[in-house]
């Protein structure tokens, strides 16, 4: 018998092509995805002379530059964020790989789409040139992002080196509360552990919380472990992966769908496998959570109130919450619900699938959102869905913009963006200085808290808030 | 790339933390061709004010941080957005080492693979190099093969995985190294495809585009 074996090892060692005398494994990659940003690696391979070596493999998509206010890439005023959107369509159609692009009726944030049309599955390795490619790794696959240099080097031999990471457990045990989301968890353990607390780790999320979880919030949790530094994070496939690729359009077809779910249910750690380290949350402990400052670390219980650096005992926290009230134009000690915002934004691979909709719906619905915002569906099928349901009326008759899907407002490279010394309560994954455009602030949390941030017009705990049953609504969900 | 073996040069100083690559280049100038040359938009939002104007105080428009080719910080740098370009500003600007406690992994991938050393020390020696150099560029040495770093009379050992130090000192490229591997991973490839055949794109029927 072999020995007690992780989920990650498992997935590893079938990718292992080579190991060489330094240790250095050459994985088989399953899927790539390319975006605009990867015009980097298309050029370094232009200036090889190299063909893309699997283009059956690789997948394009537009998302990071798309315009959300109109579909038509003539439209897009910036002539550099066009081309990027056409360097995309040139590169992909040059060597021949499929483009979800702008006018597709798939088209979506790569990290919604690939689940949601079905490329991504278990037991996979999987890249983009995107750090939030941690995502697809919520169906047991080993999932992450790399630099132009790396994406040049799949798209060239479909392979990539990697030095193997050390293997980090994260369990939750028990249920979550009612109003408790993936995001809380996430914020949770990462302000917890520190931005950096899983730097050199996969990540496997277990425990009965996980197992509880819909895919939906498996992609959410498993989107956020670049956040706390990880390398990527998984969770072992099961009935709810299972049901959720059957019939997908890219999924395996009969026969062969069934071969690879008898496969998909040995991927999982066995009982008495080694980890490199071990966390463990208690669900009951899980309050919705919110950032305060610039790093994903910097998070609180939304009961909490802003640290005070005169209170820390660490010279090098104090300096860094110091810092992090300056730019976030906080004071010291203020209740977390005493933050008004300029802004709200429901969007980004981590939280605008339809779920995510659904829960800031169900938050707004009967409501005037007190600031400004927008909704940016996580890929056009979501839109198509929820407009299907009828949360679209609910988000623009609170008075928020509807708009089609892309990276959007998250990072703001298609020129949405929060002005300067504006505050965006936000569902999406970095408040880092800037994120949202130069001297924006950003808070993140969960759609349903982003929903009650825009009814109050301040940071509040949506526990706090009515919230309406979509279905008493007459919403087609 | 060029082989590396000893930087003896200026070294700045950046005390902050979590100096993440979305700070390292701002998004909205990646969109620019790299022959543009990356290294005018480091750091930019830390350097210039709200209107634009660069900060005279900030230490690389010290008139001697033109010369500086390695820079010292705090932890968790280049965390984040897997963006190389963050790397490429780094790179286009002179600079050629990077000496903090820690790194984020893609950065550090990102690095190695455009002649950037990210040389990890203890967060005790990360303080001290700062110290050492203050709010002015001064004299530096990374040694590779010897794995210190040292400004003055303080001299402090680095550590960095020895993969990433032999294609450093040798100027290796991955492309290059995997070539030699071209028959293994055809033979690869076809074990693979026999053993889960499920895993190749099954494209959908053209009647199940736009369904999800």
């Amino acid at each position: 018998m072999s020995s007690p074996t992780t989920l990650f090892d498992k997935v590893w060692r079938a990718h292992e092509v080579h190991r060489s005398d330094s240790g250095q494994s050459l994985l088989w990659i399953d899927r790539h995805f390319v975006h605009e940003g990867s015009f980097h690696a298309f050029n370094k391979l232009g200036e090889r002379q190299l063909p893309v070596a699997r283009p059956d493999l690789t997948f394009g998509i537009a998302d990071h530059y798309v315009p959300t206010q109109a579909r038509d890439v003539e439209l897009v005023a910036d002539p550099k964020v066009r081309s990027m959107i056409e360097q995309l369509s040139h590169n992909t159609q040059q060597h021949g790989v499929t483009l979800f692009g702008l006018s597709d009726p798939r088209q979506g944030i790569v990290h919604v789409l690939g689940p949601e049309q079905g490329l991504t599955q278990p037991g996979m390795v999987m890249v983009c040139g995107d750090s939030h490619t941690a995502t697809h790794g919520a169906f047991g696959s080993i999932a992450f992002g790399i630099g132009a240099s790396e994406v040049a080097h799949v798209l060239a031999t479909q392979t990539l080196w990697q030095s193997k990471p050390k293997v980090m457990r994260i369990t939750v045990e028990g249920q979550l509360a009612e109003g408790i989301t993936a995001k809380d968890i996430a914020l949770t353990w990462i302000a917890r552990l520190g931005a950096d607390g899983a730097r050199g780790y996969a990540i496997e999320y277990a425990g009965e919380a996980i197992r509880a979880l819909s895919m939906e919030a498996r992609l959410t949790l498993c989107n956020l472990s670049i956040e706390g530094g990880g390398r990527c994070g998984m969770i072992a496939p099961d009935q709810t992966t299972f049901d959720y690729l059957r019939s997908r359009p890219w999924s395996p077809k009969g026969e062969a769908f069934e071969q690879a779910c008898a496969y998909w249910s040995t991927l999982y750690s066995d009982p008495d496998a080694s980890f490199d380290l071990e966390v463990t949350l208690q669900a009951s402990e899980i309050a919705p959570t919110v950032t305060w400052g610039v790093s994903p670390e910097e998070a609180l219980p939304i009961d909490h109130a802003v640290p005070d650096p005169e209170q820390l005992s660490d010279p090098a926290k104090a300096r860094q919450a110091r810092d992090s009230l300056a730019y976030m134009g906080l004071t010291a000690g203020q209740k977390l619900t005493d933050i008004t915002i300029n802004r709200v934004f429901i969007g980004s691979c981590t939280n605008a699938r339809i779920e995510d909709l659904r829960a800031a719906a169900a938050v707004l619905a009967g409501h005037k959102s007190r600031v400004p915002g927008m909704v940016s569906p996580g890929s056009t099928l979501v839109k198509t869905q929820a407009e299907a349901e009828g949360l679209d009326r609910i988000f623009i008759d609170a008075g928020l913009e509807w708009r089609h899907s892309g990276c959007s407002m998250c990072v703001g490279m298609n020129g949405d963006l929060v002005a300067s010394g504006e505050r965006c309560a936000s569902t999406t994954n970095r408040n880092f200085k800037g994120r949202q455009g130069p001297g924006a602030r950003t808070h993140l949390m969960s759609p349903a808290m982003v929903a009650a941030a825009a009814v109050t017009g301040h940071l509040a705990d949506v526990r706090q808030l009515p919230v309406t049953s979509l279905t008493q609504l007459g919403v087609r969900s | 790339m060029k082989p590396m073996t000893v930087v003896t040069s200026l070294g700045v100083a950046l005390p902050a933390a979590n100096v993440d690559t979305d700070q390292l280049i701002p998004a909205r100038f990646m969109k620019e061709p790299r022959s543009v040359g990356y290294g005018q938009f480091l750091l930019y939002d830390l350097r210039h004010d709200a209107q634009g104007e660069p900060k005279a105080d900030f230490i690389l428009h010290h008139p001697e941080a033109g010369k500086a080719e390695v820079m010292v910080s705090r932890r968790n740098f280049g965390a984040g957005s897997s963006r190389e370009a963050a790397v490429y500003a780094l790179v286009d600007d002179g600079f050629r080492c990077v000496v903090a406690p820690s790194f984020g992994d893609i950065f550090a991938s990102n690095a190695v693979n455009n002649g950037l050393l990210p040389a990890v020390v203890t967060e005790e020696d990360a303080e001290q190099l700062l110290a050492a150099l203050g709010s002015t560029p001064g004299a530096i040495t990374v040694d590779l093969e010897a794995l210190t770093v040292s400004v003055g009379a303080v001299s402090v050992p680095f550590t960095l995985s020895p993969v990433w130090r032999t294609k450093l000192l040798n100027g290796w490229d991955d492309i290059d190294m995997t070539r030699q591997h071209t028959d293994a991973i055809a033979t690869f490839a076809h074990q693979y495809a026999e053993q889960f055949p499920w895993s190749a794109p099954f494209p959908p029927d053209a009647a199940l585009i736009g369904k999800g």
